[in-house]
């Protein structure tokens, strides 16, 4: 398995919008392929692999999703592509932005933006919105319109680049950090005695609705799912209460979407092994493929390993290397170790009833 | 009843950490249930078994968990940044008294004294990012001795009688749990399943996942519901009066409850002379929102008690509305089941 | 189609009470179709094989937008709440009907410096003298009156979304005699409030593929903003919209087969709005879902338009993809 920042260039440099994950789907197949002992594509496009545990009995699931926003060509006018965002996409980011326009070929294209000598005071001080912006791939009319088709997928145009003090940035390091850190898992666990199924899943649609993870846990029924993840990590203008540290490793989130019984196990896992991680309150919702995965069939505890990200949806996301490392052993680890307990987190827990009218408690 | 609302109402139950509610409502049904589980979300699943031996399973629900806050940071000062669990208005929050962790120790949320407060200041309404809980911490350190990132926070509010109705903290809904309890009392012709959800107020979360497993014949969810009857000089109407008795829902937000089911619950608080209202349509939502849309579709309906200020410190309600709503869900669950009986449209097939 | 299509949109049906166009619908289908139920929610499945082959699913909803009274002043007047998406700009001086026939004309408060009202300063008027004259009570739905009218090849009503999906439907069950798949064609219920009926009928159907057939907007009419799809110009194959996005293989074999058989059709992104595919597609394990449109102008608006040869042209589509429906996965 390459090293953290080889990998995490190599799946940030593959283009799949929420809709359209082939590529990238292909890819982290053949990443995993030498890991695992089963590989599949479910109806939407989910990458399901399979490493198969000492005994039946529990599964572990692993959910990284593989889609990233981008736009898809909504309309041309004249030599210009019109778009509709592909997930949340703020517009003050595109302007000038260089993108890929996936049409009968990959044609490079700018997001057009007026200089400001033309610009009115009153114009300069607002924000375009997505269906005012035009795509430039500098091609005439009818040129266009033979290579490019409306549902056409738009990604951004950004290698990544190694940065100082450990980091990196680029595109799509939400998910592909996430992703990274399942397939560093697998790569551990294959030297590992684990004793049940560990299944990682590439997911799809994300960005638009948490869909991929909600039908693949359906599908794969497991007795854990743990989502991983990008974080909102500390950065100017954000309040201390909306982010966690940087560079303090993982985050493993509490709240609602998080099973109390998965967490301890995953803290107390990332203890025992010296792995540093940090707390995120999460109140409510929590954005992640966890929210949907919970909440399928009659339900599945959850948990969520957090990869801290600055500039999340932008061109530029930051992280910090050594989280990646993190992530990934403390997921290894937490598959490995997970032992009888598991067995307990299946299905319902009978309440002791005559102990209770006794004046006993269950404990 | 209200002695078991008593009971259940100051307990810290906010999503996602019901456990303490659950362990005082097993203390409450233990002596009238045959069976009791815990499922992987929480929810707590109460069966009765039918006295006559009739398969048929009915669901009524009421979930255990309250809005509040939890603990997203603590700053250097010692102080606790809070997130809203569930939806409360930041307004009813400032100068505010509540119980944090797992120790419930005090906390209170402060407001900038009047004489150090600007002018415009003091027009603008506080968001939850401008709000801390103070617990006496003097640093980080200090109250990280108490305090952990995640812990919840919920109001610190007395239950007691006020005039001729009772007030306490999230009547919404532990007035559903102490009717659902007094319910549980009662030997029904079908298999009764009473069941306290968890994680209503962040998405009807529980009930999704408990509807899914018992996959029941008919349910009937318990409400502590809106009641914004302060005076009306316009002529708009309330969504509901106190003291007008159990209140019935046509339609909220999440659901469409079955015409078949209404007509029923009227037709018995007719019969019975049980004081009943209507709700206004599409107000609010409840877990009927998610069980109705499991599997193949689950006739549902909604019925509750009238509560003065939910989502805010305290509530009121009248015990006369809350037996009206014991009685009218007593007397009409087994046509409630026949009835769904059937519409069951999973195998009547025509040719 | 055309008769058909001007029963569906002058008739009533609101999310939430849509039996009377079930029934209509049952008249219609039941010579052509091997079986149908009702489910639980309302849901109208029928069953029709047409061939070996996969089994197909397609959608068209019957509920409309609306009004629920929430509450009848002294007066007599009726303050109301939205059933569905309907905008406050929509209600005031329209026309609204009543199930039993009862017409209601919207009021509006009067609001400061030209703003567009909110829905709590609209209320219905039936011209009732008080409230206990009144002949409509809380919890009533009212739906807009507006006279079904055929002109210029086009179709203008109220509810074309979905009464066109509808009858599109039905024109599908009548015509279909072979193909190579198992069609259930459900007519579904509350897809206004949120794409339930389809939620609870895909659990129950277990489709292996799913096609919604619902109305898009066009972006053909003065200042709108930009769109691809315009009137007359051929059925729209989504490829996405704020619900849903369409699986590639279904989309790409409905261009195929419009190719193929010279059917014009559209490509449409839509970039505010859902159907039922949303939900069809998120059953169980996953289903491979898309939807074909019907370009319409006014979209949730009274006097909705549609072209007459786009229905037709949209019906002679879903038949070749039910001769030859893409494969799995």
């Amino acid at each position: 398995m390459m090293t953290p920042d080889n990998l995490l260039k190599e799946l940030c440099a593959a283009h799949g919008p929420s809709g359209f994950e082939s590529n990238v789907a292909d890819l982290v197949e053949r990443l995993a392929a030498p890991y695992v002992d089963e590989l599949r594509r479910d109806a939407l496009g989910n990458l399901i692999a399979r490493k198969k545990g000492q005994r039946e009995g529990a599964s572990i699931m692993m959910a990284a999703h593989m889609d990233e926003i981008g736009f898809l060509v909504s309309g041309r006018k004249e030599s210009f592509l019109q778009v509709a965002a592909v997930g949340g996409l703020d517009p003050r980011v595109l302007p000038g932005q260089e993108v890929w326009v996936h049409g009968r070929e990959k044609l490079k294209g700018i997001v057009a933006s007026l200089p400001p000598h033309v610009l009115s005071q009153e114009d300069r001080g607002k924000v375009a919105q997505i269906h005012q912006l035009y795509v430039d791939v500098g091609l005439g009319e009818e040129a266009l319109s033979e290579k490019v088709r409306v549902g056409d997928p738009v990604t951004m145009a950004v290698e990544s680049v190694s940065m100082k003090g450990g980091c990196m940035s680029g595109k799509s390091m939400d998910d592909r950090a996430g992703l990274a850190c399942m397939l560093l898992a697998l790569s551990r666990l294959a030297a590992m005695k684990h004793p049940w199924d560990v299944y990682a899943v590439a997911t799809v649609q994300e960005e638009v609705g948490l869909k991929g993870a909600q039908v693949s846990a359906f599908g794969v029924e497991p007795t854990v799912a743990i989502a991983i993840d990008v974080a909102h990590g500390n950065m100017p203008g954000t309040d201390e209460g909306d982010t966690v540290d940087f560079r303090k490793g993982p985050a493993i989130a509490f709240g609602p979407n998080i099973s109390p019984v998965v967490c301890e196990r995953l803290t107390a896992t990332a203890d025992k092994h010296g792995i540093p991680w940090q707390r995120e309150a999460v109140p409510g919702r929590s954005g992640t493929d966890a929210w949907s995965m919970q909440v399928v069939r009659s339900g599945i505890p959850t948990a969520i390993v957090g990869l801290p990200l600055r500039y999340m949806h932008t061109a530029v996301e930051m992280i910090h290397l050594k989280t990646v490392e993190r992530a990934a052993r403390l997921l290894a680890s937490f598959s490995a170790e997970l032992g009888e307990e598991a067995l307990q987190w299946v299905g319902l827990s009978p309440v002791d009833l005559e102990a209770r009218r006794r004046g006993e408690k269950d404990d | 009843m209200i002695e078991t609302l008593g009971v259940l109402s100051p307990i810290p139950g906010i999503s996602g950490r019901e456990d303490a509610v659950r362990e005082a409502v097993l203390d409450r049904v233990a002596p009238y249930v045959d069976e009791a589980s815990v499922d992987s979300m929480g929810n707590l699943d109460c069966v009765k078994r039918s006295k006559n031996g009739h398969g048929e399973k009915v669901m009524v629900c009421a979930h255990m968990d309250e809005v509040g806050l939890m603990v997203a940071q603590i700053d250097s000062n010692g102080l606790l940044k809070c997130r809203t669990v569930g939806g409360i208005d930041p307004r009813v929050l400032t100068a505010q008294r509540v119980r944090v962790g797992q120790d419930n120790i005090p906390g209170v949320i402060g407001m900038k004294p009047i004489h150090l407060s600007k002018p415009e200041e003091r027009t603008k309404n506080p968001k939850i990012q401008d709000l801390s809980v103070d617990v006496g911490g003097s640093s980080k350190e200090e109250t990280e001795k108490w305090i952990k990132v995640g812990d919840g926070a919920t109001f610190d509010t007395k239950f007691e009688p006020v005039g001729d109705l009772v007030k306490g903290k999230a009547f919404d809904d532990r007035m559903g749990c102490a009717v659902l309890v007094e319910l549980l009392k009662e030997a029904f012709p079908f298999e009764l399943h009473g069941v306290f959800t968890v994680q209503e107020e962040v998405g009807l979360r529980g009930a999704k996942v408990a509807g899914y497993r018992i996959n029941p014949r008919v349910c009937v969810t318990l409400e502590g519901t809106i009641c914004d009857d302060l005076p009306d000089d316009k002529d708009r109407g309330r969504t509901t009066r106190l003291g007008d008795g159990a209140v019935i829902t046509l339609r909220d937000r999440s659901v469409v409850c079955d015409r078949r089911l209404v007509s029923v619950l009227m037709k018995v608080a007719e019969r019975d002379e049980i004081p009943f209202q209507w709700k206004r349509p599409l107000a609010g939502g409840t877990d009927a929102g998610s069980v109705h849309l499991s599997r193949e579709g689950i006739p549902s309906c909604v019925v509750s008690t009238p509560c003065r200020y939910i989502h805010s410190p305290a509530s009121m309600a009248s015990p006369e509305d809350a037996e009206a709503v014991v009685r009218l869900v007593r007397n009409s669950l087994e046509e409630l089941c026949s009835v769904a009986g059937e519409i069951d449209g999973r195998s009547n097939w025509k040719t | 189609m055309e008769d058909l299509i001007k029963r569906l949109s002058e008739a009533y049906g609101p999310s939430g009470a849509e039996e009377g166009i079930r029934e209509m619908i049952q008249g219609e289908i039941e010579d052509c179709v091997d079986e149908m139920r009702v489910d639980t929610m309302g849901n109208l499945i029928a069953r029709k094989k047409v061939g070996e082959g996969p089994r197909v699913m397609i959608a068209a909803h019957m509920d409309e937008i609306g009004l629920i009274v929430t509450h009848v002043d002294e007066k007599g007047f009726l303050r109301v709440a939205p059933v569905g998406g309907v905008h406050p700009l929509y209600v005031s001086a329209c026309t609204f009907v009543f199930q039993d026939g009862v017409v209601a004309t919207a009021g509006v408060e009067p609001v400061k410096d030209g703003k567009i009202p909110s829905m709590d300063k609209m209320y219905l008027d039936v011209g009732a003298p008080n409230k206990k004259e009144c002949p409509v009570s809380v919890g009533d739905v009212a739906v807009y009156q507006v006279p079904f009218q055929s002109q210029c090849g086009r179709w203008i009503g109220k509810s074309m979304d979905d009464r066109i999906g509808c009858a599109i439907l039905v024109q599908l069950l009548k015509e279909i005699s072979s193909g190579a798949s198992e069609l259930f064609a459900v007519f579904t219920v509350q897809e206004e409030l949120g794409c339930r009926g389809a939620v609870t009928s895909a659990f129950g159907v277990d489709p292996q593929i799913a096609l919604a057939v619902d109305v898009t907007r066009t972006g053909d009419v003065p200042e709108c903003q930009p769109m691809e799809v315009s009137l007359g110009k051929g059925p729209a194959v989504k490829v996405k919209d704020s619900g849903m996005i369409a699986h590639p293989e279904v989309r790409k074999r409905l261009v195929e087969l419009a190719e193929e058989k010279q059917i014009p059709y559209q490509l449409e992104v839509l970039t505010a709005g859902a159907t039922d595919a949303m939900s069809m597609q998120l059953t169980k394990e996953g289903v491979p879902a898309g939807c074909l449109s019907i370009p319409s102008r006014y979209v949730h608006q009274p006097g909705q338009i549609v072209d007459a040869s786009d229905s037709r042209n949209a019906v002679e589509l879903l038949k070749a993809f039910l001769e030859k429906p893409p494969c799995q996965g």
